[in-house]
Formats: C-alpha cells, sequence, structure tokens
C-alpha cells in the first residue's frame, strides 16, 4: 500500500501545481507588466528583466487614481455593512420565523439575483439624473445593496440555519422578548457567518463595472475598475499599460488578503448558501 | 394575516365552555404567533423595499420608456409611439448579431465551464495533498476584479506586448480569435465558482455508495456517471442556470478586450453604447426589456424543462 500511496500522493502534487499554475500565471502577468519599464515593456517577456516601481509611483501620484481607490473604498464599505445588517435582519426572519409571504420574499430574492443589471442602466440613469443621484456616492450604493442583498440573504440564512436554536428558547424562557433573543443571544453566534457574508459582498461590490461605468461622469463618485478604463496615454488611442497593470495589481492586493486569509469561511459562505441536497 | 383571527376566536370559543386554561393558553400562543408574524415582517421590510424601488420601479419604468421616443438630444420630441422602438430594435442587424454572439459565448463557455468545472471540483474534493493551497488558489480567479482579469488578457493578447500573442499577430482585431479570447477569459474566471456549487454537490454523495458500487466492480468513469452525476444532478442544474444567466449580461470582458470592435458587442454592449453614445432612453429601454424578457425565458426553460430546483426556494422543505 505504502509505494501506490505516495505516487498518488505525487500525482495529485502534479495536478495541484496545474491549478496553481492556473489561478495565478494571468495576475503574475499583471505583476510583471507593472513592474517593466518603458524600454522593457514591448519585449513580450514574462519575467521583467529590470523591475522597477516607477508605474506604482506615478499612479499614486496621479490624483484621478487616487481619488478613484478612496471611492471604490468607501462606496463598497458602505454599501457593504448596509447590505449586512438589512440582510441579516431578513435572513434572520427567513430562517427562524413564520410569516405570510415568505415565500415570495425568497423568490424575490432569487429574481433579484439573476436579474440583468444592463437592464436597470438605462432606467436608473434617468431615475438618478432627476433625483441629482446620478455621479454620487449615494448613486452607487443604492445599486450596489440591492443586488448584494440576494446574495446576503441567501449566505446568511444558510448560516443561521446552522445555529444551536436551543439557546434562543432557553432565552425565551428565562423571559426575553423575540427581539431581546435575537439581539443577545443569536447575534454573537451568528458574527461569523455575518462576517463571511460581508467579504463575499465586499468582493461583488468591488467587482462592479457597469454601474460604475454607467452612472458616473467625473472622478466624483468613480470607482477604480472604470476609472483604469479612462486611464490615458500619451496619445488617446494608447492605453498606458504600465500604469494600468499597477493600478489593477493594488486593487487585487485586498483580494488576495482575504482569500488567503478567509479561504476556508469563503469557501463555506459560497457552498452553504447554494446547493443543499 | 386577517383570515386566521375568525376561527381561532371560534375555537376559542368552543373551548370556553369545557376549560378555561386552555383558552387562555392558545390565546397566549396566538398572540405569540400575532408578534413572530409582525417580527418576520417588519425584520424583512426594509430588505424588500430596497430590492423592489431599484429593480421593480426601474423595470417598469424601462416599459414606460420604451414605449416612448425618449431621445435625451431631442427633449421636445418626446411622444408615445407604442412599439416603434422594439420594432426599430428587432428589424436592426447591430441587434441581431449582438443577440447572437452573446448566445454563442454563452453557450459554449457554460459548456466549457461546467466540464472544467466539475474536474476542478473533483480535485478540490479529492486531492490527497494542499486541499487548502488548492482551494485557496482556485478561489483567486471568483475574487479577482472582471475588469482586472480582462487587462491581464488583452495584454497577454496584445501584438508585441504580450507572452502568448505569435509574432506578427494581433488577435483581437478579429472577429473569431477575439471572441475565442472573450470566451476563454470568461472561463478563466468562473470555473472556480462552479467548481464550488459543484463541490457542494460532490460533498454530498455518500461514500459507502461509492464503495459499493467499486466492490461491485464499477470503473471510475462508471462510477461517476452511474452514481455521483444522479445524485448531484439539481447541483448541476443550479450551476448551470446561474452561470448561463451571468454569461448571458457579459460585459466587463467584452468592454476591456475589444470595445465590441469587429462585432464582438453582446446585448449588454450594445444597449450600454446606445445610452452614452446614442443618448435615446427610448430605444435603450426597449433592448433593456428585451434582455429582461429573455432572461426569463432562459431561467424559466431551466426550470420547467430541466427541472432546476430555485437553491432556497424549498429549502424549509429539506431541513
Amino acid at each position: 500500500m505504502q509505494p501506490e500511496t505516495t505516487s498518488r500522493k505525487l500525482m495529485w502534487a502534479g495536478v495541484n501545481v496545474l491549478v496553481l499554475l492556473y489561478a495565478f500565471i494571468p495576475v503574475l502577468w499583471l505583476v510583471a507588466l507593472s513592474l517593466k519599464d518603458d524600454k522593457t515593456l514591448n519585449d513580450g517577456n514574462y519575467v521583467p528583466v529590470s523591475p522597477s516601481g516607477k508605474n506604482y509611483s506615478a499612479i499614486f501620484s496621479n490624483s484621478d487614481f487616487t481619488r478613484s481607490l478612496i471611492n471604490s473604498i468607501g462606496i463598497c464599505v458602505i454599501a457593504t455593512l448596509v447590505a449586512i445588517v438589512l440582510g441579516t435582519m431578513a435572513a434572520y426572519a427567513i430562517a427562524r420565523l413564520t410569516f405570510p409571504g415568505k415565500r415570495l420574499i425568497v423568490a424575490m430574492a432569487l429574481l433579484v439575483a439573476m436579474f440583468p443589471q444592463i437592464a436597470l442602466v438605462t432606467p436608473l440613469f434617468k431615475i438618478e439624473t432627476t433625483l441629482r443621484l446620478f455621479d454620487t456616492w449615494p448613486g452607487l450604493i443604492i445599486p450596489y445593496i440591492t443586488f448584494a442583498l440576494p446574495l446576503a440573504i441567501y449566505t446568511l440564512s444558510a448560516f443561521f440555519r446552522e445555529i444551536p436554536w436551543d439557546l434562543e428558547k432557553a432565552a425565551k424562557m428565562d423571559g426575553a422578548t423575540p427581539y431581546q433573543a435575537f439581539r443577545q443571544v443569536i447575534t454573537p453566534l451568528a458574527m461569523p457567518g455575518v462576517f463571511t457574508t460581508a467579504i463575499l459582498v465586499f468582493i461583488a461590490c468591488w467587482n462592479d463595472f457597469l454601474f460604475a461605468l454607467s452612472l458616473t461622469s467625473t472622478t466624483n463618485a468613480r470607482t477604480v475598475p472604470a476609472a483604469m478604463s479612462y486611464f490615458t496615454g500619451a496619445t488617446t488611442f494608447e492605453k498606458p499599460t504600465g500604469p494600468i497593470a499597477a493600478a489593477a495589481v493594488v486593487i487585487t492586493i485586498p483580494i488576495l488578503i482575504f482569500v488567503l486569509v478567509f479561504q476556508r469561511r469563503i469557501v463555506a459562505g459560497l457552498t452553504s448558501g447554494a446547493v443543499k441536497g | 394575516m386577517t383570515a386566521t383571527p375568525t376561527p381561532a376566536v371560534a375555537e376559542a370559543a368552543e373551548e370556553r365552555i369545557d376549560d378555561g386554561t386552555t383558552e387562555i393558553a392558545r390565546q397566549r400562543y396566538t398572540e405569540a404567533k400575532r408578534a413572530e408574524r409582525k417580527l418576520g415582517l417588519t425584520l424583512v421590510a426594509p430588505a424588500v423595499i430596497v430590492m423592489l424601488a431599484v429593480t421593480a420601479y426601474p423595470i417598469l419604468y424601462a416599459i414606460w420608456l420604451s414605449l416612448n421616443q425618449a431621445d435625451l438630444r431631442k427633449p421636445d420630441a418626446n411622444k408615445f409611439i407604442w412599439f416603434d422602438n422594439y420594432i426599430t430594435v428587432l428589424s436592426s442587424p447591430i441587434w441581431w448579431t449582438a443577440f447572437g454572439v452573446t448566445m454563442l459565448i454563452t453557450v459554449v463557455s457554460a459548456f466549457f465551464e461546467l466540464v472544467l468545472g466539475m474536474l476542478l471540483a473533483i480535485v478540490m474534493h479529492r486531492t490527497l495533498v494542499g486541499r487548502g493551497l488548492v482551494r485557496t488558489s482556485a478561489l483567486l480567479p471568483y475574487a479577482i476584479v472582471t475588469v482586472v482579469a480582462a487587462f491581464s488578457w488583452r495584454f497577454a493578447w496584445t501584438a508585441d506586448l504580450g507572452y502568448l500573442t505569435p509574432e506578427g499577430s494581433a488577435p483581437l482585431t478579429k472577429f473569431g480569435s477575439s471572441v475565442a479570447i472573450i470566451i476563454l477569459a470568461e472561463i478563466w474566471k468562473t470555473v472556480p465558482f462552479m467548481a464550488l456549487l459543484l463541490m457542494a454537490g460532490l460533498a454530498l454523495v455518500p461514500e459507502d455508495l461509492l464503495k459499493a458500487a467499486s466492490m461491485d466492480g464499477a470503473s471510475a468513469w462508471k462510477r461517476f456517471w452511474l452514481v455521483t452525476v444522479p445524485l448531484i444532478k439539481p447541483a448541476i442544474l443550479v450551476a448551470l442556470l446561474f452561470r448561463t444567466l451571468d454569461a448571458f449580461r457579459i460585459f466587463d470582458n467584452i468592454f476591456v478586450l475589444t470595445s465590441g470592435a469587429n462585432k464582438t458587442s453582446s446585448v449588454s454592449m450594445v444597449t450600454y453604447s446606445n445610452l452614452i453614445r446614442g443618448l435615446n432612453l427610448g430605444i435603450g429601454s426597449a433592448m433593456s426589456v428585451l434582455i429582461f424578457i429573455t432572461t426569463g425565458i432562459i431561467a424559466f426553460l431551466f426550470i420547467k424543462l430541466f427541472g432546476a430546483a430555485a437553491p432556497g426556494a424549498d429549502a424549509e422543505g429539506r431541513r
């Protein structure tokens, strides 16, 4: 048996290396490009010959980029917080309480999750222009919350079903109202699930491009993905490869940290909300 | 809500004749039920209101706009014109080319994502060494910003610049190779997500069943097709449904990779260009409504024909 397991382990190690290469080659390519200087940029090499941090100092001294980075962080953090609060409330009700219209709400969340966002761009453009929300932080935060809610509700209600609810019953027997049971007993137990969901929601907001592109017109609210497509080079027709690559690497760093630190939680979150039986 | 008190009162009246204490208990019970309902509705209300306000209202507004001539460049010429916008869109070759491209990308990428996603799911589920490492690295394409990944592919396939571009060619300037690269970018990004959904299904296949099949002499291939696949069919269908709808709204990759050049626009790209360059809200809304309807048809076909269960929809029944 021993040699067989060793060879099987080797086989799996080989397969694992393939997965690693699959995931990292396109990402490291951006890192490589961001470190190339003007002379070696077009040499077609995967590895930069003379790495330099010039592109990074260039984008961080560009106010358009720093402003869009602040926009991205601010808008995504606020949208995530609001979506998590609303999502937690709704998910608790869906997982625990009996009330009319529950199935309808679950179906509605599903519909929103599958909704083609582009179908909203034209009407939202018009509505936001009228309400003066166009090209503002709330103008992006509101649609982000909306599309984060189904994800939050599904993931959270899946987590909430795993919580030992007898504790809630015990609290109610001791005289706690349903609200107190929710606030003081269940909330602390639910925090890991809430935290995981927050990561997933943040990743989804961070990723948005369509709304950021269509519902902004200046650096006032434009997020990094949209700003990257507006970077201009020496001529209008030339895309500045180095700075774009550097910006891409910068906004990948938080994602990389999330994935490295919270891998288990993210996998649990993505699979729990999705399929059961 | 209003129908419930009547039978409760009637029953309570009956109870009163035999026993007073049961009645009190029952009243407490119905009160608790009522409080629970109230709390439930209060808790879901904000989420429901936000979702309705940002999706239902705009889509109704889009339907209204689509029946009007609403050109931002000619605000005075606005009027109700019935289905003229739809006729304009549906008789336009640009729309149908975009529709065909979108369908092509959707079908091809969903197919490859299912096959590769299943392979990756099996690797993540079965690997003997470095399970955490594999899962972590597989999450990277899922979590990375689509635009960032798209730029990586774009630079990789740009003449002189990219490590993947053959000498003297520019694959992003031709229709066929452009579509292939768009599909590649889509597949790379979403295989891990597909794999995670499928892995959740794989975890539910009882190990004993596979062992029993193996003892009966079933090969690994047969075990996969005759035991695993039927058992994880619901997971496969849900993953496919999600991916098909997601692929149908493809925008980011095309915007970055080709900007829709050489007829590579998707329906989302065409709608966006119409809004930003054309500023014609009537036409744009008609396209929005058509995309909405198509999405509905795809979801309906999946759920009715293949019996894909909507995730969460019958979660109560299973628990």
